[in-house]
């Protein structure tokens, strides 16, 4: 018997069952099928104005930056201004999203360069799939417009939200992954992250800057 | 199994730990920090109660259909173009493993955090076939230096102090400044980082545990701080998970209601810092990411607790809350426990996976104050889980035999009420005079295993049954 059938041997010896009875696989197909909500905390689910509110104060928790613009073509010189006050150098790493793209950089002097990172670069930019206000969590999805390596190999890495994709809580942004990649589909990674990296690791002190990004900064375009 | 264990020698170990003054002063940092965190953090969300609820109910759920929703998670992995290998024990994940890393061409892995990939050993393994591992974690990176197990499950080095991370460092990057300064802890930190990251560009396999598997989705879970894990999976060409078949939750949103549990018990933050959904290699137009992807599900004594007096243990999502808040661990630490597993969840998990015989000194090393099962977030009873392994323990004449005399004494009593009063009576009255001056006492005969540590107080001269009869009877009906 193959070590996969023995094991699922074993477990059915060790519930009773069979693994045929057809109420406990509507009960698991029916499960699978509409994942049902549970139960969802009051704290993010709120509105507009004071949703994104909520956003800001969780994500500050976490030790991330939040900064707000009011348009798209605002977010260039919002970064080369975050960059210049904290001493970091002109040069910024972006993948193929057409958003990031669109904007003006060229009325910047930032040094911009696209791809992949594989580890030299000190500062990268991405665009959100979304955000969740409850815990200030920003939700992003691999693929060529906004690359995985950028989101952990450079020291100061910046992301771009925009306000109407700030969702009160998870499973709103579970829904929209759905909606966009299928039902049961999903890209190779969805990276929750909330705020910068860091270890306790020593004498459970907190240290930032583990081996992610020192930096997390948000840029927040209102529309 | 044959495992390295240092469990049957708990109490020798557990004295050692107890005279160990840098061992003691870096438990301190435990019961300091990680009570007051998950406190606040649970204070401050209203739900908190009502989540463990849900969280245990999804794992109840799961283990009752574990078969059906291993089967569904099979099917989507390989949907997404993965690979899940079954691992009946850790002889068979350390094979499937290595000839993982060796159709990988592999020179060097690195690795996330993992405890599965501790109980199978499995850096013993890759080493002894000429693959070296790198333990990527900051404490499990100090530990791996050390040639130490994790002393806890998601803090693994939080029995060392700076002074010897310093150390370790020194003894091991000889190629550094050795005029370097290393005494702030950020010191270190940023040490270990440039060191690693070296070793995450160069490696050729990346291996990760599982905090969650997602059956809807055919989805990998992991949750760290650090980043190191998500290093460790998207940069060399092949991630390998690590899971044990429990691990298994339904769905996305089952995940997201015991996601908010998790880091609130474990480290008192609302979420982590890095929460990594990994679903199949990576895909034609990516840019980034493992171009293979394997699972390798490991069952290894777990479908053997499935249906017994165990069951509810595997609920465990490896948060450490109990351990956090263990008079027991708070004294000796993890490494007393003499295997992978600490605390109270290693109390009744250990002996599952390596036998009673070896670890039954673990679930009697309580004082069953049941702080453990206060903030498990599960709510897994550990208490009377660990009151299981000592009936079996007992059943299987495994107690020593002055134990099994003694309890045979008292059952002799305790079955005869009358007889039973009459000797407490006279037991109380006698040591409540014998006591009567000092109100304590230095030693006592058959009493040598309480009274060499600290004094027997003396009794007031009146049994708990007598007063409680006379309290009752005061009061109206």
């Amino acid at each position: 018997m193959s070590a996969r059938d023995e094991i699922l041997a074993n477990i059915r010896r060790a519930l009773g069952v069979k693994g045929t009875e057809t109420i406990r696989k509507q009960i698991v197909a029916e499960r699978l099928e509409r994942a049902p909500k549970g139960l969802i905390p009051a704290r993010g689910q709120a509105s507009g104005e004071e949703r994104l509110a909520v956003f800001k104060a969780q994500a500050e928790a976490s030790l991330a930056t939040v900064t707000e613009v009011t348009s798209p073509a605002e977010v260039p010189q919002s970064i080369a201004l975050f960059l210049r006050s904290h001493n970091l150098p002109a040069t910024l790493r972006m993948g193929d999203d057409l958003r990031l793209k669109a904007m003006p950089w060229a009325e910047t002097s930032l040094e911009i360069s696209h791809g992949p990172s594989a580890g030299g670069d000190l500062n990268a930019v991405s665009h959100a799939f979304g955000g969740v206000a409850e815990t200030g969590t920003l939700v992003m999805v691999s693929g060529p417009e906004n690359p995985s390596t950028l989101n952990f190999l450079p020291d100061n890495h910046i992301i771009v939200v925009s306000s109407k994709d700030i969702a009160s809580d998870y499973e709103t942004v579970w829904n929209r992954v759905r909606f966009t990649f299928g039902k049961g589909g999903m890209p190779r990674t969805v990276n929750w992250i909330t705020g910068p990296s860091r270890s306790g690791d020593i004498e459970q002190t907190l240290l930032l800057g583990a081996h992610g990004p020192r930096r997390l900064h948000i840029v927040v375009v209102r529309d | 199994m044959n495992v390295h264990t240092t469990s049957p020698q708990f109490k020798r170990n557990a004295a050692r730990a107890l005279a160990d003054t840098q061992l003691q002063k870096a438990l301190g940092n435990v019961k300091q920090g990680f009570i007051d965190k998950r406190a606040k953090a649970a204070a401050k969300l209203p739900e908190f109660e009502a989540l463990r609820d849900s969280a245990r109910d999804i794992k109840n759920h799961t283990l009752e259909n574990l078969d059906l929703y291993l089967e569904a998670y099979e099917a989507k992995v390989t949907a997404s173009g993965g690979h899940v290998h079954f691992a009946r024990n850790a002889e068979d994940a350390r094979d499937i493993i290595l000839s993982l890393c060796r159709e990988a061409g592999a020179k060097t892995v690195t690795k996330g955090k993992s405890m599965i990939a501790e109980e199978i050993e499995i850096n013993d393994h890759l080493e002894k076939n000429g693959i070296t591992p790198v333990e990527t974690d900051l404490g499990e990176y100090i530990i791996q230096l050390r040639h130490e197990l994790p002393s806890h499950i998601i803090a693994p080095a939080v029995h060392l102090n700076a002074t010897q991370v310093e150390q370790d460092f020194r003894r091991v990057h000889k190629n550094l400044d050795p005029n370097r300064d290393l005494s702030q802890p950020v010191q270190l930190l940023s040490e270990a980082r440039s060191v690693l990251r070296e070793r995450f560009l160069a490696a050729d396999v990346g291996i990760t545990g599982a905090n969650f598997l997602v059956a809807e989705t055919g989805t990998s879970v992991i949750v760290t701080n650090e980043g190191n894990g998500d290093l460790t999976q998207i940069l060399p060409k092949t991630h390998i998970v690590l899971a044990s078949i429990e691990k298994l939750v339904p769905t996305l949103e089952d995940v997201s209601q015991i996601l908010r549990v998790l880091a609130r018990s474990a480290t008192g933050q609302d979420m982590s810092v890095y929460t990594t959904f990994s679903t199949g290699p990576r895909r034609a137009s990516d840019a980034d990411g493992p171009e293979n992807y394997h699972v390798v599900l490991i069952d290894n004594g777990r479908s053997a607790m499935l249906g017994s007096d165990f069951q509810e243990m595997l609920r465990c999502i490896r948060c450490g809350a109990c351990m956090n808040h263990c008079p027991v661990y708070h004294a000796v630490g993890g490494h007393a426990y003499g295997w992978v597993y600490p605390g109270p969840m290693g109390a009744v998990l250990t002996p599952a996976l390596i036998g009673v015989d070896k670890a039954g000194h673990l679930p009697n090393a309580t004082t069953f104050c049941g702080r453990c099962e206060s903030v498990c977030p599960v709510r897994i009873p550990l208490p009377k889980l660990m009151r299981h392994w000592r009936e079996r323990e007992f059943e299987r004449h495994l107690a020593p035999a002055t134990f099994r005399s003694g309890l045979a004494f008292w059952s002799f009593f305790a079955k005869r009420p009358a007889l039973y009063r009459l000797a407490t009576r006279a037991a109380m009255v006698t040591l409540g005079f014998a006591g009567r001056h000092r109100g304590r006492f230095k030693w006592l005969p058959l009493a040598k295993g309480w009274t060499k540590y600290r004094d027997f107080p003396a009794p007031e001269g009146e049994t708990f049954q007598a007063r409680w009869k006379r309290e009752r009877s005061r009061r109206p009906a």
